[in-house]
């Protein structure tokens, strides 16, 4: 299977550790990984802030980079939910690029869905040995609807103890340019999300998105809490070698 | 729209910067939100088929939404069939000079309200106070409003930022006659505001009112209450005024089916409200008056995406599940419609010209909560990125995004930047300057790596 790889533009300037677990993680599957060179954004700030124009551009764009693979595999499930569900719309049928879309938006997928809806895997045979909670993320919950996938791969970590975060759905405060344009209720609600990580006592805070794992993990870090954030691909990439 | 809130200062983000800090209203705020929010999710998952009762809901009123104008006659033809009196107002001053002539043709002097939306929205009270005409609040949180000389902050439960402590003082500040000893103990509070009422129910000749509904075909206006004051007015005066909404009409009377489950689950949170009452026209000799109320309606109508705000019924189920409405509180919003809804309605209705309406499309991270549990499926996320789109942007912004825009269009230029970064890694400052300070305010950056990712691949991968 011809899968490529869309790392997104706020993996690839600041977390490429991320983008490495995702490549060495399919690979251990099987997979043959491409990363082809001329994509950039999916253009959810532009959209989402009100510069649809910019927006439409960059998608048009990703429609370009990524045809003809037989899946495009994001390590983020709001860019995922991006492309999937508002590019449709954003690119409204029979203007300039909406075939594009209509044929490479639905191959588009967050990581667990590719793991266990395309692979059919939920034991990817990782090792991390460490007490875990996990942020669903707004748009994997309400937007791509990635259920239990992100949890059940999870679980099936050897090592791992997995603990149940309170409020888990609740929003972290990130929302983007919301984090910028309302600091303070961003702030708020960020406060509300340590408070409940703190709570379970765990070392490592989890999620499918770096974006809000950003946020959460900037309050973390200003509090000197001590809990680290990680992304759900470098949790799956770990082995029992590797450590 | 209400007058007390137009032109009120500020901006969301402002307002809401002051609202976080208030410990009292975060506390009430949580734990009203979080009770309302727990019943509304128990009443709603024991219902098998409420996904399809919500598409049924949205269906119907995206039907009534596409003939608006036939039912809106048929309604009048009905109305006027069965006695009663049909006004049309084109806005809020219309609407108002109709309900004060309505009045002064009484010639009473005080009126009788039963809770509505609509009536705030045209800030009815203070034009007829204009006019000499006191309106006194019969429902027991807009009665705390009214005597505390607040803005409601709840769709629902317009006193929610108040806690029974601050409500007993009201009361004892503000009635005339109080129980001795009075306590704030929730039902001493309703004890004290029923007897301040009813003297004014058996008093008073004239009410007015809203309506959750009306239906077309019969003429029929329906209005659901927890507390049977709303019965009380609409049934002891001499004169009902209704005003109301075009987008509440349904087309026929068995829709009714459909929102009457809908709403009392969404709203309170219980299988179904204590008062349901119906009227069709003028009953036993009862003067009736309906005026049918635009107010920028017709406008939203013709907005492709924004349309979808009109199947609104005004149950606050995406205010309780919303956070920051949680921890900003409803006066942030500067509207009689606060929360979610209020932040795809009242740029709507009264467009984006001021500092705070240009703000509330922003005021939402997006997270899909509301959506989510609103009864006629409105995407909410979807209208609020639609009116980010036709805000007027502050050029610094436009011009910051448009910069963006250019080298995330391109791997070069995408690339150069990032190698930029980098190389200064160590340079970037633990706060920020100008704008992006909101972010390292209360958040650490991420340490910028040696490379970019793609870089490495370049370096590693490329066959
Ligand atoms: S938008 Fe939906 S959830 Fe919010 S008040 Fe209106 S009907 Fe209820």
């Amino acid at each position: 299977m011809r899968v490529a790889l869309f790392i997104t533009c706020v993996n690839d300037t600041l977390f490429p550790g991320t983008g490495k677990a995702v490549v060495s993680l399919l690979r251990r599957l099987g997979c043959e990984v491409d990363f082809p060179a001329a994509q950039t954004c999916c253009g959810q700030m532009h959209v989402n802030t009100g510069y649809r124009d910019e927006g439409v551009r960059l998608a048009r764009h990703f429609t370009e980079v990524f045809a003809g693979y037989d899946a495009v595999v994001a390590p983020s499930g709001s860019c995922a939910a991006m492309v999937r569900e508002q590019y449709p719309k954003l690119v409204r049928p029979g203007s300039r690029g909406a075939t594009a879309v209509a044929e490479v938006a639905p191959k588009v997928h967050e990581l667990s869905e590719f793991l266990i809806d395309v692979l059919k895997v939920d034991d990817v045979g990782a090792y991390f040995p460490h007490r875990v909670t996990y942020h669903p993320t707004c748009h994997s919950l309400r937007g791509l609807h990635l259920g239990d996938r992100p949890t059940r791969l999870l679980q099936n970590v050897r090592g791992l103890e997995l603990v149940e975060l309170p409020a888990a759905q609740e929003c972290c405060g990130f929302g983007g340019t919301f984090a910028v344009k309302n600091p303070a209720v961003s702030a708020a609600m960020g406060a509300d999300k340590v408070r409940n990580v703190l709570g379970t006592g765990a070392e490592v805070l989890c999620a499918a998105d770096n974006s809000c794992l950003m946020h959460i993990g900037g309050t973390l870090n200003r509090q000197r809490t001590g809990v680290r954030i990680m992304h759900l691909a470098e949790i799956l990439a770990a082995t029992e070698e590797a450590q | 729209m209400s007058s007390t809130f137009l032109g009120m200062p500020g901006s969301f983000p402002k307002n809401a910067a002051k609202a976080v800090q208030n410990s009292q209203l975060r506390y009430n705020l949580r734990k009203a939100t979080h009770t309302i929010r727990g019943k509304r999710a128990n009443v709603v998952g024991e219902l098998p088929d409420w996904q399809e009762l919500r598409a049924a809901g949205k269906a119907i009123k995206d039907e009534t939404l596409r003939h608006l104008d036939r039912y809106l006659v048929q309604m009048e033809e009905a109305v006027t069939r069965a006695g009663g009196h049909v006004h049309w107002a084109r806005d809020a001053d219309e609407a108002n000079r109709i309900v004060g002539e309505l009045i002064k043709a009484t010639g009473e002097t005080e009126v009788v309200k039963v809770k509505s939306m609509a009536t705030q929205e045209i800030g009815l009270n203070e034009a007829l106070a204009a006019q000499g005409v006191t309106a006194y609040e019969t429902d027991l949180a807009e009665l705390i409003v009214q005597l505390g000389d607040d803005f409601p902050s709840h769709i629902l439960v317009p006193a929610i930022h108040r806690n029974r402590a601050e409500i007993r003082e009201i009361f004892l500040d503000k009635m005339e006659k109080v129980p001795e000893g009075l306590t704030d103990e929730p039902r001493a509070l309703a004890e004290a505001a029923r007897l301040h009422l009813r003297e004014r129910f058996l008093k008073s000749k004239v009410a007015i009112s809203g309506a959750n509904f009306m239906v077309a075909e019969t003429g029929t206006l329906v209005v659901l209450e927890s507390e049977g004051n709303g019965r009380m007015c609409l049934t002891l005066p001499e004169t009902l005024i209704s005003v109301v909404g075009i987008e509440k009409l349904l087309p026929a009377w068995r829709d009714l089916e459909v929102f009457l489950q809908l709403l009392p689950r969404s709203s309170t949170g219980e299988r179904m409200n204590p008062y349901t009452s119906m009227w069709t026209g003028s009953v036993e000799g009862q003067d009736f008056h309906l005026v049918l109320l635009d107010n920028g309606r017709t406008d939203v109508l013709a907005d492709e995406v924004g349309r979808q705000a009109l199947r609104c019924i005004r149950c606050s189920a995406c205010l309780n599940v919303c956070p920051v409405y949680e921890r900003a509180g409803g006066h942030a919003y500067g509207s009689v419609y606060p929360g979610p809804i209020g932040a795809i309605l009242t740029p709507q209705l009264r467009g984006m010209s001021s500092e705070l309406d240009a703000s509330l499309p922003y005021a939402s991270s997006l997270c899909g909560a509301c959506f989510e549990a609103c009864p006629v499926a409105i995407d909410i996320p979807e209208v609020l990125v639609d009116l980010r789109a036709k805000v007027r942007h502050k050029p610094a912004e436009r011009a910051g995004m448009r910069v963006a825009g250019w080298i995330l269009n391109d791997q070069v230029r995408l690339a150069k930047a990032q190698r930029l970064a980098t190389r200064f890694r160590k340079l970037v400052p633990k706060r920020l300057p100008g704008p992006l300070s909101a972010w390292t305010d209360t958040r650490d950056l991420p340490d910028i790596p040696e490379e970019s990712f793609r870089d490495w691949w370049e370096r590693n991968e490329r066959a």
